[in-house]
Formats: C-alpha cells, sequence, structure tokens
C-alpha cells in the first residue's frame, strides 16, 4: 500500500499539471501555465474535464494524444481512461484530438539519463524526475521509446479518476446527497435509490465546479478493462479496409502531388527540364520546391509518372559518395581518444586485465536501415491567408506545427494538425520533410488541398536511417569464466542530429544513443567498460524501432557469447552467473525453462542461441533454435521471455513481442541501406525484403511482472532478436558471423 | 494523348472510368472511384497491400492496367464483407486480434480468402506458399497464420 500512494501522489502532480495547466507548481522550471488545447475548441455547452477527457450533451469523447503506428496504443490509452472514469470504451469516440503542450511526454526522456534502467536508487530516481523538465520546456508530444504506457499509466487513470470524482460532486450538489453517497457505473453516476444520472447530462454541471483532485487510483484488483484480453478498439475497421490513414484521407476538389527531391539527402537541384511533365495528361502544375521538383495533378499515379519524366540534375550530396567512405569515417574515429563521445561503464582495470591471459578480439558491424513503413509517407494540406490546416499520420504533431508555422509566416494558433492514422512508422514518423514539402506545395495553390504521397522509391531514399556502426571487442576469460569484457562503439550521434533539425537547437554534450543497449546491461564483470566513440554526422539518421539498442543489442550479446563460449562456459548460465539485476535472471531463467536448454535438441545440424538485452527498461532474453539445412539456415522456433511490470493487455503485448522479433530478426537476416553516387540503393522491398510468412518460425511469448515499474513492449523485443539467432547460427554452423545481415554470409530458407 | 472510355465492375457495381488504358487498377480505384480499402505499398508486386479479386482470384491491382480488364470483375476487401456482415476470414482475423498497423491487412485478408476459396483445407505448406507475397511490416505472420487455419476450420464447419 505505501508504495502505490507514494507513485499514486508523485505522479498524480503530474497529471494535475495537465489538467489545470499547472506546470507552475514551483517543482519545476517552466512557470508559464500549459495552455489547455481543449479550451479552444470547445462550444458552449459543453465541458472539458481534464485535457483527456471531454463531455457533452451527445457523448464522451476520450483524447488519446499518443499516435498510434499500430501498436495499439489509442485502444490502450482510452482502456487507462476507461478504466477510472467507468464507462465502457467501444461507446466514446477516440481522437487524438488537437496538438497542444500540455500532452507532454515526460517518460520518453526517462531513458536519457546517465543511469541505467536496473538502477532504481535514489540518484537515478531524482535524474530520470529531472528529465520531466525539459521535456516539458520543449513541450514535446512526441510518442516514442516505448513510452506510451509508462507515461499514461497514472496520469490518463488519474485524469478518469478526477473527471469520475467531479460529476459525482456536480451529481452531489444537484441532488444535495454526499458525493461519498454516490457511485458511478457504465457512463453514469448512480444515487443511493438506483436512480441513475447520465455523465453527458452533467457535463454542464461539472465545468463550472472546481475539479475534484483528491482522489484515489483503484487497486488492480478491481480493474475492468487492465490487464485482460480485451478487443483492440480499432481491429474491426483494420480487417473490413474501413480504418481511414493518413494516405485515404480526401477532400472535395482536392489535388494529388508528387515530389522528386534530391536523393543526395539535404543537397539542391543544379537544373531541370519539365517540358515532357507538363504536357502529361491531368498535370496541372509543375513547380520548384525546396532540394526538389514537385508535380501536381489530378490522379496520384499521373502525377508520379509525370514527377518520372522530368529529367533533373542534382548538386552533388552533402556528405561521402558512397558506404564504402561512409564507413571509413566510422572506422577512422573507433578508439581515437579525441573522437571519444562518452565512456559511461568503466568498471575494474580493463587495461591492466586485457594484458592478462590470452587476449580475445574482434570486429562487428551493423548497417543503415530504412524504416519502409507499409504506409508510405504522405501528407494533405489546404493552406488559405488565414490558416494552414494539416492532415497526416505523425510522432510529432507539435513540430509539424512549429515547422508549418515557420514556413507559410502564419501564427502557430492559425495552423491546425490533425493526426491521421498510421501504417506504420516505427520512427520514420518522427520527422516532416514530407509534411513540409506539402505545405510548400499547398503555398502555391492556396485556398486547394494538395495531396502529397511518396512513392515508395522516394520514401526509401529519402528515410532518415538507423545509423550505420562499427564495434570492437575485447576480452579475456579466466578459469571459465568471462574476466574482462571491453566494447567501442563508433557511430554518427543521433540525438544531435535530430535536435538540430526538429528543434533548431543544439544539444551540447554526449550522446547516450551511441552506446545505449550496451553500457546499461545488468551485467557484473570483473573488468568490463563500454565506450562510446563520435563519428561525423553524414547521411542523415534518425531514431529507428528500438534507437541506439537496435545495432548495440548485437554488438553486446555477440561480444558476450563469443567470450563465454570461449571461456567454455554455458552460454545460458553463465549469463545467469554474471547477472546483477533480479528482475533479469528471472528472465533468463524463465527463458531457460521454456526452451528446456539443458536438453540436448532433436536433430542434426540443430543449433541454439540465447541472447538477451535490457532496453526501454525491459528486460528481454530469447532463446532462437535453428537448423542449417542444404539450402541454408532455417529459423525454428523463439521463445521469448519480457518484464514489464504489470501486464496492461495481454493480447497486444504478445502482439508487439511478435513484432518486435520479427523486426529484429528479419532486418538482420537480409536488410540494408548503401550508398552509391550520395543515393540510398535500395529503393523498394524486392532489395528490402525483410522476413516473408514462410520463414517466420514458431514464437513463444511469456511476460514476467517481477518488475517493479510499468513499461511499454513496443521496442524491447526488437534487439535480442538479432544477437539470438546469430548464435543460434553459430551454434549449428560453426560459423560466427559478426556483420549484419547475416544473408551476406549464409542464407536463408 | 489517349483518353479511354470503359465500364469497369467493382464490388457488383459498374462504374464507367474516363482513364489512360495502362492506369493500374489500384490508382482507379483509389483515386478516381474513392475505394481505398487496396493499399499501396510497392507498386512492383512485392508486398501485395494492392491485393483484390479479379473473379474471384487474388490479383495485385498495382500489376495490372485497367484496360486490361475487359468484363472481369472486381471486388475488394469492402466487398469482402463489411463490420455488420464479417466474411469468415474477417471475422478469424478479429478473433485473433492480427492487425496492428493494419495497413497490410486489406491485401493479406483478400489473399486468404483467395487462397481458401479454391482450397478449403490448405496445408501449412499451402498456406506458406500463398501467403508469402504479402509482406507485414509490424510481423503479424504468426497470427496471420493461425487466422487463416481457424478460418478454415469455419469453413469445414468443425
Ligand atoms: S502495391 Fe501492389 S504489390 Fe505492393
Ligand atoms: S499490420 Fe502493419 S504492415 Fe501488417
Amino acid at each position: 500500500m505505501g508504495r502505490l500512494r507514494t507513485i499514486t501522489r508523485r505522479t498524480f502532480l503530474i497529471g494535475s499539471a495537465a489538467i489545470v495547466g499547472g506546470v507552475a507548481f514551483g517543482t519545476y522550471m517552466a512557470k508559464r501555465p500549459i495552455k489547455n488545447p481543449l479550451l479552444s475548441d470547445l462550444e458552449e455547452g459543453e465541458a472539458a474535464i481534464t485535457p483527456h477527457i471531454k463531455i457533452d450533451a451527445t457523448g464522451i469523447t476520450l483524447i488519446t494524444p499518443r499516435a498510434d503506428k499500430g501498436q495499439g496504443a489509442y485502444s490502450m490509452q482510452a482502456r487507462l481512461i476507461a478504466e477510472e472514469l467507468d464507462i465502457d470504451p467501444a461507446t466514446a469516440t477516440i481522437t487524438p484530438g488537437m496538438p497542444g503542450p500540455a500532452y507532454y511526454n515526460g517518460a520518453v526522456m526517462e531513458e536519457s539519463t546517465p543511469f541505467p534502467a536496473y538502477e532504481q536508487g535514489a540518484l537515478a530516481e531524482t535524474v530520470r524526475k529531472f528529465m520531466h523538465v525539459p521535456a516539458k520546456l520543449l513541450a514535446m508530444q512526441i510518442t516514442g521509446g516505448s513510452s506510451t504506457v509508462p507515461d499514461g499509466f497514472v496520469k490518463l487513470r488519474m485524469a478518469g479518476a478526477i473527471a469520475r470524482e467531479t460529476l459525482k460532486e456536480a451529481a452531489a450538489q444537484q441532488t444535495g446527497i454526499a458525493r461519498d453517497q454516490l457511485n458511478t457505473e457504465n457512463g453514469a453516476v448512480l444515487l443511493p435509490d438506483g436512480q441513475r444520472i447520465a455523465y453527458t447530462d452533467l457535463a454542464t454541471a461539472a465545468a463550472n465546479i472546481e475539479p475534484v483532485t483528491d482522489v484515489d487510483l483503484r487497486p488492480k484488483s478491481a480493474w475492468k478493462f487492465l490487464g485482460k484480453p480485451t478487443q483492440r478498439l480499432d481491429m474491426s475497421a483494420k480487417c473490413t479496409g474501413t480504418e481511414q490513414y493518413g494516405i485515404d484521407f480526401k477532400l472535395e476538389g482536392m489535388v494529388h502531388a508528387a515530389v522528386r527531391a534530391n536523393p543526395g539527402i539535404g543537397a539542391g537541384v543544379e537544373s531541370y527540364d519539365a517540358t515532357e511533365a507538363e504536357t502529361m495528361r491531368g498535370v496541372q502544375k509543375v513547380l520548384p520546391i525546396n532540394n526538389g521538383v514537385a508535380v501536381i495533378a489530378d490522379n496520384t499515379w499521373r502525377a508520379w509518372r509525370a514527377a518520372e519524366a522530368i529529367d533533373i540534375k542534382w548538386e552533388p550530396g552533402p556528405y561521402p559518395a558512397s558506404t564504402a567512405n561512409i564507413f571509413t569515417q566510422i572506422e577512422n574515429v573507433l578508439d581515437a581518444d579525441e573522437h571519444r563521445d562518452h565512456r559511461q561503464r568503466d568498471e575494474g582495470d580493463v587495461e591492466k586485465a586485457l594484458k592478462n591471459g590470452e587476449l580475445f578480439e574482434a570486429t562487428y558491424k551493423v548497417p543503415y536501415l530504412a524504416h519502409a513503413p507499409m504506409e508510405p509517407m504522405n501528407a494533405t494540406v489546404l493552406v488559405t491567408d488565414e490558416q494552414c490546416e494539416i492532415w497526416t499520420g505523425t510522432q510529432i504533431p507539435l513540430f509539424v506545427r512549429d515547422h508549418a508555422a515557420k514556413l507559410t509566416g502564419l501564427d502557430k494558433d492559425n495552423v491546425l494538425v490533425y493526426v491521421q492514422p498510421m501504417g506504420g512508422s516505427f520512427g520514420h514518423k518522427l520527422e516532416d520533410t514530407h509534411v513540409l514539402q506539402a505545405v510548400e506545395i499547398a503555398m502555391a495553390m492556396k485556398g486547394t488541398a494538395v495531396k502529397l504521397v511518396w512513392s515508395r522509391e522516394e520514401d526509401m531514399t529519402h528515410d532518415y536511417l538507423r545509423p550505420g556502426a562499427v564495434a570492437k571487442g575485447r576480452g579475456t576469460v579466466i578459469d571459465g569464466k568471462v574476466a574482462t569484457f571491453d566494447l567501442s562503439v563508433a557511430q554518427s550521434a543521433l540525438l544531435p542530429d535530430w535536435f538540430g533539425r526538429l528543434m533548431d537547437m543544439s544539444i551540447p554534450g554526449p550522446d547516450a544513443t551511441i552506446t545505449t543497449g550496451a553500457w546499461d546491461q545488468p551485467f557484473a564483470i570483473p573488468n568490463y567498460r563500454v565506450t562510446g566513440y563520435r563519428a561525423p554526422t553524414m547521411v542523415p539518421i534518425s531514431s529507428w524501432r528500438s534507437v541506439g539498442a537496435s545495432g548495440n543489442g548485437f554488438f553486446h550479446d555477440t561480444l558476450l557469447d563469443e567470450l563465454i563460449l570461449k571461456a567454455s562456459a554455458d552460454p545460458l548460465a553463465e549469463r545467469i552467473r554474471l547477472c546483477l539485476d533480479d528482475t533479469s535472471r528471472k528472465v533468463l531463467e524463465k527463458v531457460g525453462e521454456m526452451s528446456n536448454w539443458d536438453s540436448p535438441l532433436m536433430g542434426p545440424n540443430k543449433g541454439r542461441g540465447v541472447a538477451f538485452c535490457l532496453s526501454f527498461g525491459v528486460p528481454t532474453a530469447i532463446v532462437t533454435e535453428v537448423t542449417n539445412t542444404e539450402a541454408g539456415i532455417k529459423i525454428d522456433k523463439v521463445y521469448a521471455v519480457v518484464d514489464v511490470g504489470d501486464v496492461l493487455d495481454p493480447v497486444n503485448l504478445e502482439a508487439q513481442v511478435f513484432g518486435g522479433v520479427i523486426f529484429g530478426m528479419a532486418h538482420a537476416m537480409n536488410c540494408e541501406t548503401t550508398f552509391e553516387n550520395y543515393a540510398a540503393q535500395q529503393n523498394n522491398y524486392h532489395a528490402f525484403e525483410g522476413m516473408r510468412l514462410y520463414q517466420v518460425p514458431d514464437i513463444e511469448v511469456v511476460a514476467l511482472s517481477n518488475a517493479q515499474k510499468i513499461r511499454g513492449i513496443g521496442e524491447p523485443g526488437v534487439p535480442p532478436a538479432a544477437p539470438s539467432l546469430g548464435n543460434a547460427i553459430f551454434a549449428a554452423t560453426g560459423q560466427r558471423i559478426r556483420e549484419l545481415p547475416f544473408n551476406k554470409q549464409i542464407n536463408f530458407v | 494523348m489517349k483518353v479511354s472510355h470503359m465500364e469497369i465492375t467493382v464490388n457488383d457495381q459498374t462504374y464507367s472510368v474516363d482513364v489512360e488504358p495502362e492506369m493500374p487498377l489500384l490508382w482507379v480505384l483509389r483515386d478516381e472511384l474513392g475505394i481505398t480499402g487496396p493499399k499501396y505499398g510497392c507498386g512492383i508486386a512485392q508486398c501485395g497491400a494492392c491485393t483484390v479479386h479479379v473473379n474471384g482470384y487474388a490479383v495485385r491491382s498495382c500489376q495490372l492496367a485497367v484496360g486490361d480488364l475487359g468484363s472481369s470483375k472486381v471486388s475488394t476487401i469492402e466487398g469482402l464483407g463489411t463490420p455488420d456482415s464479417l466474411h469468415v476470414v474477417q471475422e478469424s482475423w478479429i478473433e485473433h486480434q492480427v492487425a496492428q498497423c493494419g495497413y497490410c491487412q486489406s491485401g493479406q485478408i483478400m489473399q486468404a480468402a483467395s487462397l481458401l476459396s479454391t482450397n478449403p483445407n490448405p496445408s501449412d505448406d499451402q498456406i506458406d506458399a500463398a501467403m508469402s507475397g504479402n509482406l507485414c511490416r509490424c510481423g503479424t505472420y504468426p497470427r496471420i497464420k493461425a487466422a487463416v487455419k481457424s478460418a478454415a476450420k469455419k469453413l469445414q464447419g468443425s
């Protein structure tokens, strides 16, 4: 009980800050109250109880500001609110609402602190909380970092509880019956005599009283929707073709646009000849835009065809022309002191220990990777003299608004961003180049709505990629144990690049993402060091499902596997022995039990690999079983164990782990983005295939609930997937593959 | 400039369109007729998001020039079933909570429906063969497999 109370009270402050504009509580640096984004579009007779719930005579609207990229965020947010508000979420309207600074996302910044997630000490907690401040200052309405659940778990339930109690208070004042004599049920206040007053009938009265903020959250045992298998609210629409994605959005009189921008991303156009394109059927206009050329036509296909017919001479790109040159620059900074970015882990005496006994050394490499969500980037924009309206799927609606305001010269308040359901993102929709292109085109078409859809080719050659990286691993073993583990990672810095691009702000200091997923692992090795080296900024890079851990999970766990085998220890037993965190150790033990680790695999040419990564606070262990067939590697079976604390939605959790494991393995199998003549070479799925259904193994998922803190599961399945596959391939073939994708050296069937 | 008036039948309704015969069916459906269930994913027959039925068989609508359609009948996910009256495959998809972002699912469902209409009791290998041309970047494959199997069971009436 004590624990629940502290958490509740602490987070309640955060919750109420968003509700009453109370960031001026004094705990934070931001003194300016954050404006309630709902008030501006409220009509008379409507009452805004909190920024997450809107009730009027016609019904209840739940505003779920964290974008849904397919991970089920809308359903989850709605359920968190509904649990306390006492309504059936299926009866409410659910909308991402208008972006507003009150929807700041505190949790997304939490894991950028210099403390590993397993370190729950007082200082770590303080700094982690402190990170809410810059998030708030920057008014970041971002969806990312698997933060929707941790950020909303208390905040959204609080919003629901405050709304419920305030509605009860309104009923109390109307009936003269004390609030504590009243109950609620399914969207209504229940009077002691069984009479019901619908929330919708109390909305106006509730608007005129002070919100009741002294509320308690319901204990887990009383949950109705949370912790149980439920159906996602968007499932029926998505299985009947009726879900309306950004690409399906339509306005009367809308025109269609296509663009071709310099594939040397960021460089301009030298000259172009659109003579042929201008005469093609349906083409209304060809115009130059920032770094490219746009076509406006009456149909998407016609616009694309005309865009292809333009003869364009590009300026050379602003980075090295080929992948070979790019990786030379990365290799050059590896282990070069003057390029050292940070060393957040340095235990024992690594230098000395490396000289003691036989030295193991290996180099690892991961490629640049596109996000390539199934729905290509698109945006529909209508610009008039007074305002700019934008319909697009985005994880960063506020940045989109600010950038469009700057571009159009309009006041921010006159830029309206309507977030559309997304056909995937994996981080691509943390960028807004395509939206700004659409705004630029719409400015030339004032009064006419413009829908811009990137062709798959435009999408995959203008992505902000998962950074390529190179790592050097060294180590020693003594008496059958890993004695020294030393990992150096070199890549370009990701966060400063992104902040600079989106916020026009330079972020000084180290970039933790260079070693995230490696420096912060819960192991105790006598001599243990992880160092990040910063390569220059080259091709544009950004967050890709699981961010830094996507590459570092592979580096860290593969090196660990190699050292354990060198020590002739058992891969699972030695990881368990080295593990210093209880929650993580139980995850490893569980995956051993599920996979019958100690029993021999049936059949020849079989191999089994285990891998572990702690990312976004979620310890995740995977065991993969493969067969080395004549034609190549067959992935037979995957066991995955995670610990997210309380599981709020077991069905969606399993789906997210399936998705994460497949995403991690698919790219490790056969995907990379390489550059030639400044341009990304893989421009469609034929060259970036991923996993197909026939290759998908049986996957078993177990979620433990030993962790103290509740966590999101959109990303943690990704990092250990690739190393578990690599370790299994080694077990089956004796071939250690240290560079991704694996298919450069081995086939898959 | 070639212009061609033609009549096409989609979901049992006849439309007259005035487009280049080489325009892919996908874009006629989406931009000319406003039928947006079929999705664009790749335009080169690699992903299957655009899958529709032509005379009952799964076809990549991004690859079929509308001028080649002749008198064939097109049906899209919208013609397969609606939220109030689901096709067996859609029912199974919802029971198994298959969709994540959902963008590929119109195509997956059309592909599965076509498979089951010709082979109501497919083996694992037959499911693999029929469904492997449809990409899902979200990784919903394990549930796709399960949903195809349970739809097959429903069709057998067991
Ligand atoms: S859009 Fe037709 S197969 Fe991809
Ligand atoms: S559900 Fe997102 S691509 Fe398949």
